[in-house]
């Protein structure tokens, strides 16, 4: 087995006196696919927050590519990372928000192409080559010229992927994506994330309440349940073996 | 018509006279508005800064500056600088002006960047992160333009606010229209017509001027609403 592209080791967080996560121990392989899932408020969203720096960790370590993220050597001695190290690892890191996140003053294509001209220092025409592919890739290619507002919900969805893609991420976050949508477009959204699922070898890791489609798509399902990982495994492992009679009771509120 | 207190001949002789001064007036609004935009971000600046210390001495200084007549923040600048020691400089009065009432209006504006950049969604800092912005592009390409275009209309109306405050300037000799009519007034022995002719100016200035913010407002209301704003609508 190759190395792992991301290592949560020991990972704890605390929102003031609340202890949110409590001892997170975790492997992503490269172009492996992993569904976390469990109760609102077990700390699912914070995780992938923690790994694309929207959030501080309180401790342990979070390793991606062999690189610590949150800490930094300067010495001959670890002290927390400044920002300069966090933007080294973060290029390599992708996200897909719950709220999409779309900037409203640019188009559909700008919104693609701003990241990579400007903070990968691309080449323009290449750049936008891409973008278009890639929104064509989402079902978009007529839109181009929209501002995100004309979009609906699940159109917005797919811009904001085809965003994330646009910049070649090693590793592809997903925030509860389709929470925040309407239930007739959800599918489109799943649509697109299966065919990236199928096609990219990147890393992705879901937060989901689709239970189906996370339990169809990833390689490894995670159970977090209190601050922990309760349970950690293939799709048929953890759905269909396991004793854990908290994840059982959470899976069957999913099966009417 | 037997009105004794009114003379057209006054009327013609002090206008040529008051409009001597509108130059200065506008001169000198224009001059107090940039200093005051310019010096707003100072101000935002300083309350950005994530230290409890800093952040309440500043909010002292802005709330004792905001809290104390611009005219007398005037008079202290004008009589009061010059003769303290070390720090003290006589200036000229026109630049005690551009100071003075720019540094008074500076925190407001100051803080109507502040609501502007406050109104930009939380989201966007995060998607801006997660594209791995550097903190310099985060701000230029995606905040300030957002934060920018919804302050338009109350920084117009600043400006209309700041242009009837400049006649203060007069106490202390800056020679705009009020100070004209004044100055003919007591040459004269004639205050009702150059007096009236300031007011006259004013109205044909900033009325127009609050009708051209009006329409400014609309216009960007609109952009706002039908391509751009996001507000709640989770772009």
């Amino acid at each position: 087995m190759s190395e792992p592209i991301v290592q949560f080791k020991n990972v704890h967080k605390s929102f003031g006196d609340v202890e949110v996560l409590k001892g997170i121990d975790l492997d992503i392989s490269p172009s492996e696919k992993v569904a976390i899932i469990g109760p609102s408020g077990s700390g699912k969203t914070t995780i992938i927050r923690m790994l694309m720096t929207l959030e501080k960790i309180t401790s342990g370590d979070i390793i991606v590519d062999g690189q610590n993220l949150w800490k930094m050597e300067k010495n001959g001695s670890m002290v927390e990372a400044n920002q300069k190290h966090l933007r080294s690892i973060r290029g390599d890191i992708g996200m897909v928000f719950q709220h999409f996140n779309l900037f409203p003053h640019m188009t559909i294509l700008e919104n693609c192409m701003t990241a990579p001209i400007h903070v990968k220092k691309e080449e323009k025409t290449e750049v936008r080559k891409r973008s278009i592919q890639m929104l064509e890739r989402v079902g978009l290619g007529d839109k181009l010229d929209n501002y995100p507002n004309q979009l609906s919900g699940g159109q917005k969805q797919r811009v904001a992927m085809a965003r994330a893609l646009v910049m070649r991420p090693k590793v592809m976050l997903f925030d509860e994506v389709t929470s925040a949508l309407d239930p007739e477009l959800v599918g489109e959204v799943l649509e697109v994330i299966r065919d990236i699922a199928k096609n990219d070898d990147m890393a992705m890791i879901l937060v989901t309440h689709e239970m189906d489609f996370a339990l169809d798509i990833a390689d490894k399902v995670v159970f977090l349940d209190e601050g922990v990982i309760a349970e950690s495994g293939s799709a048929s492992q953890v759905i269909e073996h396991s004793q854990n009679e908290r994840l059982q009771s959470f899976l069957s509120r999913f099966r009417n | 018509m037997d009105f004794t207190y009114w003379s057209w001949d006054t009327f013609l002789e002090a206008l040529p006279f008051v409009l001597q001064g509108l130059g200065i007036t506008i001169g000198l609004t224009f001059s107090c508005f940039v200093f005051a935009l310019v010096f707003g971000f100072v101000w935002t600046f300083l309350q950005r800064i994530q230290n409890k210390y800093i952040k309440a001495v500043v909010t002292f200084i802005m709330e004792f500056i905001r809290s104390t007549p611009p005219l007398v923040q005037l008079f202290f600048i004008y009589y009061a600088l010059p003769v303290l020691p070390v720090i003290g400089v006589t200036l000229h009065p026109f630049v005690c002006a551009v100071i003075g009432l720019g540094v008074h209006f500076s925190t407001y504006i100051g803080e109507i960047y502040r609501s502007g950049i406050e109104s930009v969604d939380k989201g966007q800092w995060e998607a801006a992160t997660a594209l791995n912005y550097s903190t310099k592009d985060k701000w230029l390409r995606i905040i300030l333009p957002q934060a920018f275009p919804p302050t338009i209309p109350m920084l117009g109306n600043y400006f209309i606010i700041m242009f009837k405050e400049v006649p203060l300037a007069s106490t202390i000799s800056v020679g705009g229209i009020l100070f004209m009519a004044r100055t003919f007034g007591s040459e004269h022995w004639a205050y009702l017509e150059p007096i009236t002719i300031v007011g006259i100016l004013f109205l044909l200035l900033s009325y127009p001027s609050a009708l051209l913010i009006k329409k400014l407002e609309k216009k960007i209301n609109h952009r706002f609403n039908t391509s751009v704003m996001t507000k709640n609508t989770n772009a």
